[in-house]
Formats: structure tokens, sequence, C-alpha cells
């Protein structure tokens, strides 16, 4: 099962619980997993957010592929050269 | 040519190859965004807050739109509301009700100079005149400027809907934090607990803007069929695209938009201002209208970046060793939500391998214009701070600076610490560069000082689209759909004709519209030239690909007995003896007879952005007399994964440290008791020009991303993170004074120098 660390301000969504182990095999399954067992999370990972999967932070990629041994951290988007308004 | 680890031959990449939009740049052939021109064009013009903070109670525009020459006039009434939530829009999660306040204020003016009207006119003289002939009664609110000011509980609230989100529980009271947001690793306090020495330091720096020497422009006509053309100078002109559609309610494929050439940007021309306003007064006028902002404008009206306080704590052995760091970020956002605390947080121990670490960041809202986007957002700011403090502690432990960071970099496999480990990275390489240099030996004299600092960025990627078509001579006409903001054309040109095996002046870059390509998110973060390169890669493999299956057609072959390598499809074993290998140029003079026109389009969402780190090396001197700062010498060491073309990289790295320097001793907006900006122009506006600066001496650093198929990092952000905090151990070092604020301006050095009676050379 995948090691599955959130930072920052998402843990607050889930009751303070930060680390979860997951079997989900890609991003997409990993946010359908984490939104059945905290549905609050939904709604931020569908807003955006970047995915650290064994160091390599991914942005978008529903079906990038998550092993079974991986850690793999949720982080706040990084948009660099772009701001909200 | 070189071999590289793709397998393909190089002549181009890493080389200094003609820019190829050289000769019309300095011929002034290029066309910037004020070059536009339609016939029949208005002039539009912008009525703005005198304000820093007023209800708007009415607007009348009678007077104005009675004006002989007035063709149309728009007010909040042209904006339809927007829900107040994030949707996506061009990649990006948008509040909207917050962008169509910024562009046109609606219940209230936020800041001097928020757009309230605009008009649209046959001259300059009739529109101006037209903005005094607006009547708008406003009632004049208390105003905040100061972030810590803003965060009391008392102050002027800008939005009584913003409730601090992060916080638990939910605040019943709304307030100017819009956010609370933090990182955790280990344990900060037990951390602490193992430290021998511990520094601790409160750290405030200004709001500094871009600075981009061409100011806003935008030229749009509307067709009555509801099509829209708009040419603008951006760094996104998709993302113009999106926001445009989304504000005026059009169909994103009706919107046409052309990035002109583009003066600077540095983040400041990721946003919408003027572009909106443009198309709304074509479609009510009926006429093109093409509006330019005055520089005044450009100050009070587009973002800066975030002014800020920033407290520090760190903790180290004796040692060395960093055990702790704590840091508060406190960010001004502007008058909405959105300042770049976030990467600040998450960036402000990055460069470090520590074990215990906490950063709390703010996002505050106060009277002030929206900060956007400037290099690295949110990086400097924090960074600085950390470096500033990890200088004191090499003080205190008598270790080199350089040495010091060198034991505590972060290298491949450290836990970031905001969560996941590094791969490959060059810290280690750009401190071991700086150490090398000449420079770190050379003699000082008096009231000299040299200073170090390190800086990280993370990089992005993103969706990116590009297209290569090979035309009938055999050139190559290359299409990108980011804005060259530093070097984009020459860095995939290079890569087109090494991946075709073409001479490089064969290949024709340009930058398309948005009808041109697919989607393409807007240059920043740094991805344009990591981005673009892959997907040219991507777009050479599909012609690559066509022309072989050409030529087995032509050569009845099978596809194993064919490959394209050097620019040319090549016969394998005993085939070789029958045929000719064919040319890029062979095929193209029988691409109808074989098929069609040959091309690719490289559609990507890439992913793989290396992070660059840098080493900041600099020497100033201090004029006790008049506390005036002059840098003696600089050197900058970063990481670049592969230059694809050295001297735009070189130049990323100078102009970023130009940057940094003008916003660690010159820039800053400076406010007056009446919450108004008092310094809105260049002449007051203090930043660094050529005299100002010695040639900055740039070291490429090479440590490959693994990722990319050239090992390319994203390089324009890193370069102005360390600066900062360089300048100011390079003044304490000269001074024997720690400044804790930004900019060490003249005036502020010579009253330190006088309250510790050092004020005499």
């Amino acid at each position: 099962m995948a090691r599955v660390v959130l930072v920052g301000n998402l843990g607050q969504l889930t009751g303070g619980i930060a680390e979860f182990d997951l079997p989900a095999t890609t991003v997409k399954q990993l946010y359908e997993q984490l939104t059945e067992l905290h549905p609050a999370l939904g709604h931020h990972l569908d807003e955006g957010i970047a995915v650290a999967i064994d160091g390599q932070i991914f942005q978008d990629a529903l079906f990038e592929p998550i092993g079974p041994d991986s850690e793999v951290f949720l982080l706040p988007q990084i948009a660099g050269g772009s701001t909200p308004v | 040519m070189a071999e590289t680890t793709n397998g393909h031959s190089q002549s181009y990449v890493g080389t200094r190859t003609v820019r190829p939009d050289g000769h019309d740049k300095v011929t002034g052939r290029a066309r910037f965004g004020s070059d536009f021109n339609l016939a029949g064009q208005l002039i539009g013009r912008v009525l703005r807050s005198p304000h820093p903070h007023a209800r708007i109670v009415s607007i009348d525009t009678s007077r104005a739109e009675a004006l002989p020459g007035v063709k149309a006039v728009i007010t909040r009434d042209d904006f339809g509301d927007q829900p107040s939530e994030f949707i996506p829009a061009g990649e990006m999660m948008m509040n909207y009700k917050d962008v169509v306040r910024n562009v046109m204020a609606r219940e209230k003016a936020l800041y001097e100079g928020h757009a309230v009207a605009a008009v649209a006119a046959t001259s300059v003289a009739i529109a101006r005149r037209a903005l005094k002939l607006i009547d708008v009664t406003y009632e004049v609110l208390p105003h905040v400027i100061d972030v810590v000011e803003a965060m009391r509980s008392d102050a002027p609230l800008l939005h009584d809907d913003l409730f601090t989100v992060g916080v638990d529980p939910k605040p019943e009271k709304p307030s100017n934090i819009a956010k609370r947001i933090e990182i955790k690793q280990g344990d900060v306090e037990a951390g602490f607990e193992k430290a021998d020495v511990v520094i601790e330091r409160e750290f405030k720096t200004a709001p500094v803007h871009q600075g981009y020497i061409e100011p806003h422009a935008a030229l749009a006509t509307f067709s009555e069929d509801g099509s829209t053309e708009l040419w603008t100078t951006t760094q996104g002109h998709y993302i113009v695209r999106a926001h445009c559609a989304r504000l005026l309610g059009l169909d994103v494929g009706k919107v046409r938009v052309t990035a002109t050439e583009i003066g600077g940007g540095f983040g400041g021309k990721t946003v919408v201002y003027l572009e909106p306003l443009a198309i709304a007064l074509s479609r009510k006028a009926k006429r093109p209208v093409k509006m330019v902002m005055s520089r005044e404008e450009v100050f009070k009206a587009s973002g800066p970046t975030s002014g800020a306080v920033v407290r520090v704590k760190m903790g180290a052995t004796k040692d060395g060793k960093f055990v702790a760091g704590f840091a508060e970020l406190k960010y001004q956002a502007g008058a909405f939500q959105g300042s770049p605390v976030q990467p600040g947080v998450m960036c402000a121990y990055a460069p470090y391998d520590i074990e215990h670490v906490h950063v709390i960041g703010y996002d505050v809202v106060s009277n002030r214009p929206k900060v956007a986007a400037y290099r690295a957002p949110g990086a400097p700011i924090s960074e600085y701070a950390v470096e500033s403090v990890v200088d004191e502690i090499a003080k205190t432990l008598d270790i080199d600076p350089v040495d010091l960071r060198m034991q505590n970099a972060a290298r491949e496999g450290t836990k970031a610490a905001y969560g996941p480990k590094f791969g490959p990275i060059g810290l280690e390489e750009t401190l071991n560069a700086i150490k090398k240099t000449e420079h770190w030996n050379a003699p000082l004299r008096k009231w000299q000082g040299r200073g170090v600092a390190s800086g990280f960025w993370f990089n992005i990627g993103g969706e990116t689209c590009v297209s290569l078509t090979v035309n009938e001579d055999g050139t190559v006409s290359l299409m990108a759909g980011t804005p060259d903001i530093g070097g984009l054309r020459a860095s995939l040109a290079a890569v087109a004709a090494d991946e075709l095996g073409v001479p490089y002046d064969k290949v024709r870059p340009i930058i398309g519209d948005t009808a041109s390509l697919g989607f393409n998110f807007l240059t920043g973060g740094s991805r344009s030239a990591f981005s673009g390169s892959m997907a040219i890669v991507e777009a050479a493999k599909q012609i690559k690909a066509d022309l072989c299956a050409r030529a087995c057609k032509l050569w009845e072959a099978k596809p194993d007995q064919v490959e394209f390598s050097d620019g040319a499809v090549r016969p394998l074993g005993a085939l070789g003896e029958k045929v000719k290998p064919m040319s890029v140029v062979d095929f193209a003079k029988v691409a109808g007879k074989t098929g069609g026109p040959i091309g690719g389009v490289g559609r990507i969402n890439a992913q793989g952005a290396g992070p660059s780190f840098g080493t900041h090396l600099v020497d100033l001197e201090v004029d006790p007399e008049t506390g005036r700062t002059t840098i003696l010498r600089y050197t900058v060491a970063q990481d670049a994964g592969r230059a694809l073309h050295p001297a735009y990289v070189e130049g990323q790295f100078q102009g970023g440290a130009v940057q940094g320097i003008g916003w660690a001793l010159n820039e800053e907006y400076i406010y007056g008791e009446d919450g108004k900006l008092q310094n809105a122009g260049f002449l007051d506006y203090r930043m660094p020009v050529a005299s100002d600066v010695p040639m900055i001496d740039a070291i490429l650093v090479e440590v490959a991303n693994p990722k990319h198929p050239y090992g390319v990092r994203g390089v324009g952000e890193t370069p102005i993170v360390p600066p900062l905090g360089a300048i100011a151990n390079a003044m304490a070092n000269a001074t024997g004074i720690r400044f804790t604020e930004l900019p060490m301006s003249p005036p502020k050095v010579l009253k330190a120098l006088k309250d510790k009676g050092l004020n005499r050379a």
C-alpha cells in the first residue's frame, strides 16, 4: 500500500489525520479513495493540488501510476508565475 | 557535435546561437503591445479611484456619453457578477468574484488607482475630457495599508464576507486575514531543545514592482457575431482568453488572442487588467479599442509583489548542524486574497536538511493593488529572512558561511521541509562553484563587505502544445504557444534543429495565437523552455516516424530496415546497397507525392520539472557619509540542469540578480498617511540601471534533470531568490550592523550608522 501524507492545511479536512496507507495505483484512484474516506477533501482535490510520488511532483496528472511502496505527498498546487486575480 | 543520453547528436543545443528575435528588436521592427493598430480604432482610458478605500454610491456617465467623440462608456454595470468560488480557468483555479471586482470596482474602490469606469473615444484628448465628466459619488472609508495593522481586529475591513480559512473553529467575524497556512515536520520545540545556538529575528520587506519597461497594452475588436480578436502584451494569451471569455460571457472559441512581443513581465503579466475593458468597450462602441497604461497606472493599478513581515527562529548545534527552524510569514495580498505566502512557506527552509520545521503563513488583504506574481513568487521574502539568520549562525559559531550551508545543504534523498524527498539537485554544486571562484578570496577594504546566500524554487511543467511544419523547401516552421520572455524561441529552435538534423537557421520559430494551437499554460513557473522543449521532442518524433513510414513505402521496405538519424532516413543492412538516405529536404520536395504536408504537433502536460538551486556571492561598499551602497562585484552559480542556450540562461541569472539588487537596496512602494502611493514613477521608484551594477558573473552548474530528454530545469525564477539575503549578509559584514528591513536604502543605512556612531569614514 502506498503511504500518503497530506501537507499543510489539507489535514484540517480529515480531522487532523495527515497520513494514510491506501491501495491506490493511480492518482485518480488516490483521489477517489481519499474522498470516500473524507468527503470534505473532494472539493479541494478537484480544485487542484500537486502530488509528489516518490519525490517527483506531478500536477493535474490523474493517470500517473502509484507503486505499492510509493511515498505520496499531497501539496498545494505550485503556480509559479501566477497567483489568482 | 556531442552525444547525449537520449542517443541523438546535438549541434545547437548548449550553444550560443543567434537570437531569432534579435534583429527585429535592435532595429525597432519588433511589435510590442502598443505597436498594434487597427483602422477606425478608438482610444480607451480608465477612470481610477482617487481614494484607497471608498464605497461607490453612484456613477453617472451621462455627461461623458454626451461628449462628441465619445463612443462608449463602461462601468461595473457592464460586467455581470461572478460567484465566490474557485473554478477552473485556463489551468488555474480562479475566484472570479475577485477578478471581476479587480478589473472594475463594484461596491467599493479598494485601492488608489482601482478602475471605476472606462471610456472609448476618437482621440486621447476627448477620452481624457470624458473621464472628467464622469460623476462618481464616493463614501470615503478608513483605509489600512500596513500588513500588521491590517491583521488587527479593529482594522478597517475590506471585505465583509472574508472569513479566515485554515483556522479551527471557523471565525464568526470577518477579517482582513484571508488564510492561515502551515507546514510542519518533526517536533520543532524538541528540535530547539537540542540546539546550542538559537537565533530569532523579525524581518520586514517592502512591496516591489516587477518593473517591466513595457506598460500593459491591449487592442480589441469585437464583431457583431460575437467573435473577438485581441492583441495584448502578456505572459499567457490562453489565460487571457479564459479570463476575458468568463468575465464577458463569451465562448472561448470565439476569442482569439495574439501575444505581442513582450517588454518584460516577470510574473506581472499573468493576469488581466485592460484586456476585458478593451473588449467590453469595443463591444459597446462597435469599433476597435486600444488601451495603454501610463507608467503611473502600472504602478498604481497593476500588481507588485507582497511586502511582508517575517519572523524566523533557527537552532543549530555547536558543530553547525541545523536542528530546528520556525518561521511566521505575514504577506500582503493587496485588495484581494491571493498573496504568494503559500510558496513562501514551502520555500523558506527548502535549501536545507532540517529535521524539525514549522512554518506558518498569513495571507492578508489591505488597501493596495492586488499583488501579482513576481519571479519565484513569495520565495525571495521568506528565504531572505532564513538566509540572514543562517549567516548569523555562521558568525556565532565561527564557521565559514559557505561551509555551514554545505554542511546542511539539501541533497538527493533529503526530505524537503515541505514534504517529499528531492531527486538529483545541485545546491551542493553551486556552493562548491562559488567557493572555487577567485571572487570568494579576493581582498576587501574597509566599508566593503562580502555576502553569500542560497535559494530554491520548485519549477513547474504544465499543458503545452507546439507544432513543427516542414515546408516545401525543407525549412521548418516552429510554432509555440507560450510567449517568449527569456529565450524560448532560440531554445526551442535549437532543440528542433537537433531533433530533425536541420540547420538552426532553417528553423523559424514564432509564437502562435490562441486559434493556432491547443491550450498552452502561461510562461512562468519556470516552465516554457522546459515544457516547450519536451513538446518539440514529441512533435519531432511524429515527423521522424512519418518520414520513416514514407521511406518504407518508397523503398518497399519494412520498418526495421530504416532509421532516422542525423537529419535523414537511412536504409539499414542490405537495403543500403539499393537506396540512398533521404534527408528532410529530400522528403520536403516529394511531400505531396508521398502523403501530403509533413508536420508534427506536440501536445503534452509536462511533468517532471526539476527544482533549481542557486548560490549568489556579492561584494558591496557602503559610503558612511551618505549611506549609499555600491555593488562592487557579483557572482551567480545556479543549477540549470542543461542550458539549452547558455547566453539566455546567463541572462536569466543576471537579470534576477539585478532585480534582487533593486529589491534589497532601493525599491519600495511608499504610501502617505492618506493611503496614496507617493512614488508612482521611475524617478522616485528607484530601480537599478546599468550604471548601478557591475557585470554579473554567471556560473552554469548542470546537474541533469533525469525527467527531461535534455536534462533541462527551469531557470528563470531561482535567480531572484538569493540576492536579498546575500546583499543583507554583505551589508552586515561591511557595517557590522544586521539590517532586518528592506530596502536598505541610503536614509535607513545612514540612520543605522549614525545610531551606532559609525557614520564617519
